[in-house]
């Protein structure tokens, strides 16, 4: 099964799949986050039509907030 | 009564004229001093030494409350003290979040220090009347205020009978009393700080600090919430105290260099007025845009920090709060702040109590009080839950401790250790609205099972073992306190460094010296025992940093630049630390780098470690935390994540858990979490350069500078 890994962890993999979807996926609903696909940054604006590749290693870096 | 006529009723019992002294550079090197017990007003100089090690704020506050007690000193003590003080950076008005004060008691609820950070604009007026301090200490004989007149430069102890506790009214009452004029241009020069009717009944009292708002013509107030210091204020038989002020100028603090903190403000501005919409929307939702954000990652307390989500959490969702505030009002809880977070609803018309049917402005909810008096006590009635908030606010009540405690209580009553017998006719199972605020009510009165409640929930665990027999362990585990402070509204559960952000804290389980859920449980940016070690020196020293200074953490990190996302370690917004660094070294004079920065928390935070060691706590064992705050005490809440906790079972314990029953999961699990916890302290008190037992190092000290000689001999003693 064609999978990725987000934030360490296996979701499977879809064409055509992009960071708005993995996010849909993880259910992160936060705002500050930065992203990073294999290391590529992707800025906000590109959520939607950044293209994840399979095996891709997604990263969302939920930044502090609260407290 | 008109404010006349209540000020007729005063009795001067002292007045003290003082000599004014501008400040320079952030500082004026004097404390006012009052005693409550004598009527005696005096300045106390502030040593080179004291204002080299521990900088102002929280520092100047421990430093004062260690000389001014004895180590077995108990809350209401004579000598326990109050000492407010704002720090170098207060008062400026060109960055955002910059009138901020610590308030610093020995706490009613733990025995220990308690320290709060409290906007509105009392400790910049403080500082702009001439000092860096207020240290209050003894009991006055009968209800009074102290007046601090920095127009005329006079200070007055006054016998008050006629005011009110409640804090709405009293704010209202004073300013109007003392301001030059009716002019809401003189009233903004007046600020009062006061407690309520149910912080003088309880022990998880707070102070309001009022300031005066232009546009609504109303007095606003911000909470010192934690620990119990209005129940102090109100032992002392203080109702109120009072600072006015001639106005404010542009640079009051006499600052080294004026423009980088402009240039640093107006580029904070910029970030507000272009990422803040698409990033946490402070202005427009304040704290409470957190709300389903915690909801959505399985986050927010629910029953008593059971779970940490809820199906009818949508109701209080951020947008709810939206429409409940008013929009488009300047809400800087200080001049100047351009995030505006302080959030208000206007014109509520309140359904129960002694103000009931009275139109008023409600403060809030913020994101602690929205889950505190919210979800986990199962209320998502944002009607009531905004009650709530009003009452927990002029009745003098930290909304946090609250929450948290009506949660235990409620999960108690739930399990029939209470019954409506015990409380008195209270119906607390979750959700139930009327019973919570009838409690809170209760409260207020002195009267019923709020007297219980009011305790707090570790007197509350062992009244019920005492006289109804409950299972000791099992209300250890259920009640959510350490240190004997109520943890602030975060499920921990699933995150170990969050867990040690909250339980290994100087004061008990606040939320103000490391959040690192995001950062290690959905990031997994600190697998290993070293990295969270790490978070949980660099968080709690930073975050210090603010109580030295006067500062709001917010505009630290829920507003951040582009840029952010290009630097090596985003969780630090280390532009916006460049921009503390440079805003310190402008107004002090000072040359100080983000290295320094560090230390000179690291000064105070290790002294106030061995403050609580020196009476008698501070060790490994006060950092124990209760076990739902690290893992599922029942089945009922390892059913709810079995999934999750299942896989961990077998990827990360090894044990296969088909075979196992649920009690048997849940002890299982049980072990491996209070393994790494221990495991986890090991390696934070290693990186804090203490003992296995959590003592600094006598080393430690000597070199950040801290081995004072009161100190080494208390930490002598555990070495």
């Amino acid at each position: 099964m064609a999978e990725i890994i987000v934030n360490g962890h296996k979701i499977s993999w879809k064409e055509g799949m992009t960071v708005q979807d993995v996010l849909d996926a993880m259910k992160y609903t936060f705002k500050l986050i930065i992203v990073k696909v294999n290391g590529e940054l992707v800025k906000r604006e590109m959520y939607g039509s950044y293209s994840v590749p399979d095996n891709a290693d997604v990263e969302v870096n939920h930044l502090i907030s609260g407290g | 009564m008109n404010v006349q006529e209540l000020k007729a009723k005063h009795k001067l019992l002292k007045e003290f004229s003082y000599p004014h002294k501008e400040l320079f550079r952030g500082y004026t090197d004097k404390v006012l001093y009052i005693n409550m017990d004598t009527n005696e007003v005096k300045e106390k100089a502030v040593p080179a030494a004291m204002k080299e090690k521990f900088i102002g704020g929280k520092g100047y506050g421990l430093r004062l409350l260690w000389d001014g007690t004895r180590p077995d000193t108990k809350w209401n003590d004579n000598d326990n003290e109050i000492i407010i003080s704002p720090g170098p950076i207060s008062g400026i008005t060109q960055y955002a979040g910059s009138g901020k004060s610590l308030v610093v008691s020995i706490s009613p609820l733990t025995d220990i220090v308690i320290d709060s950070n409290v906007g509105g604009y009392f400790g910049p007026f403080l500082k702009f009347s001439g000092f860096d301090a207020l240290e209050i200490q003894g009991k006055a004989k009968n209800d009074v205020i102290i007046v601090i007149d920095g127009i005329n430069h006079k200070i007055s102890i006054e016998e008050a009978p006629g005011e009110e506790i409640d804090s709405h009214i009293i704010a209202e009452q004073l300013t109007e009393m003392y301001s030059e004029t009716s002019d809401p241009r003189d009233m903004k020069n007046v600020s009062v700080i006061s407690a309520g009717m149910a912080a003088q009944n309880t022990l998880i009292g707070l102070l309001n600090f009022s300031w005066y708002d232009i546009k609504r013509k109303k007095c606003r107030l911000k909470q010192a919430g934690r620990g119990g210091i209005g129940t102090v204020l109100r032992d002392k038989k203080i109702k109120a105290v009072v600072v006015k002020v001639p106005g404010i100028s542009q640079d009051p603090n006499h600052v080294a260099d004026m423009e980088p903190i402009k240039e640093r403000g107006a580029r904070f501005a910029r970030e507000m007025k272009e990422l803040d919409a698409q990033q946490c929307r402070m202005k427009q939702e304040g704290t409470a845009h957190l709300v389903n954000v915690m909801n959505d990652y399985d986050l927010l307390p629910t029953h008593n920090f059971k779970f940490g989500s809820h199906k009818e959490a949508d109701k209080i969702h951020s947008r709810v709060w939206n429409s409940k505030f008013t929009q488009g009002m300047n809400d800087g809880c200080w001049i100047g702040c351009t995030m505006n977070c302080c959030k208000g609803v206007d014109d509520f018309e309140l359904k129960t109590g002694p103000y009931k049917g009275h139109k008023v402005i409600v403060d809030g909810p913020e994101y602690e009080t929205a889950a505190g008096v919210g979800s986990n006590i199962g209320i998502f009635n944002p009607e009531a839950i905004i009650e709530l908030n009003f009452y927990c606010d002029t009745y003098g009540i930290d909304t946090i401790s609250f929450g948290t405690l009506v949660a235990f209580a409620m999960e108690c009553y739930e399990k029939g250790i209470i019954n409506k017998e015990r409380t008195g006719g209270l119906e607390l199972n979750f959700g139930n609205i009327d019973a919570s605020l009838e409690l809170i009510h209760q409260m207020a009165r002195g009267e019923g099972f709020g007297k219980i409640a009011g305790l707090g929930v570790r007197k509350m665990k062992n009244y019920f073992a005492e006289h109804y027999g409950a299972d000791i362990n099992f209300m250890n585990d259920i009640g959510m306190e350490n240190k004997g402070l109520e943890y602030s509204q975060y499920v921990s559960k699933e995150s170990l460094a969050q867990q040690g952000g909250y339980a290994m804290t100087n004061k008990g389980p606040q939320h103000d010296e490391a959040w690192l859920i995001f950062m290690d449980m959905v990031s997994n940016r600190i697998p290993t025992f070293e990295n969270k070690a790490e978070a949980l020196h660099y968080f709690p020293m930073f975050r210090t940093w603010f109580g030295l200074m006067g500062l709001c953490k917010l505009p630290w990190n829920d507003v951040e630049p582009e840029s952010n996302a290009l630097e090596a370690e985003p969780n630090k917004v280390p532009e916006h630390v460049d921009n503390y660094v440079t805003i310190y070294n402008a107004v002090t004079g000072s040359n100080i780098d983000k290295h320094e920065l560090i230390r000179q928390s690291e000064r105070v935070y290790n002294f106030q470690r061995t403050f609580n060691i020196r009476r008698g706590y501070g060790l490994r064992k006060h950092d124990a935390q209760p076990y739902r705050a690290a893992g599922p005490v029942t089945a009922e809440e390892y059913l709810s994540r079995q999934e999750l906790y299942d896989k961990q079972m077998k990827e990360l314990i090894g044990v296969d858990p088909k075979e196992k029953t649920v009690e048997e999961k849940v002890a299982i699990t049980r072990k491996y979490r209070e393994n790494r916890y221990e495991q986890l302290l090991d390696a934070v008190y290693k990186r804090r350069g203490w003992t296995p037992n959590g003592v600094p190092t006598l080393e430690h000290m000597r070199d950040l500078g801290m081995d004072l000689p009161e100190v080494v001999e208390v930490l002598k003693k555990h070495l």
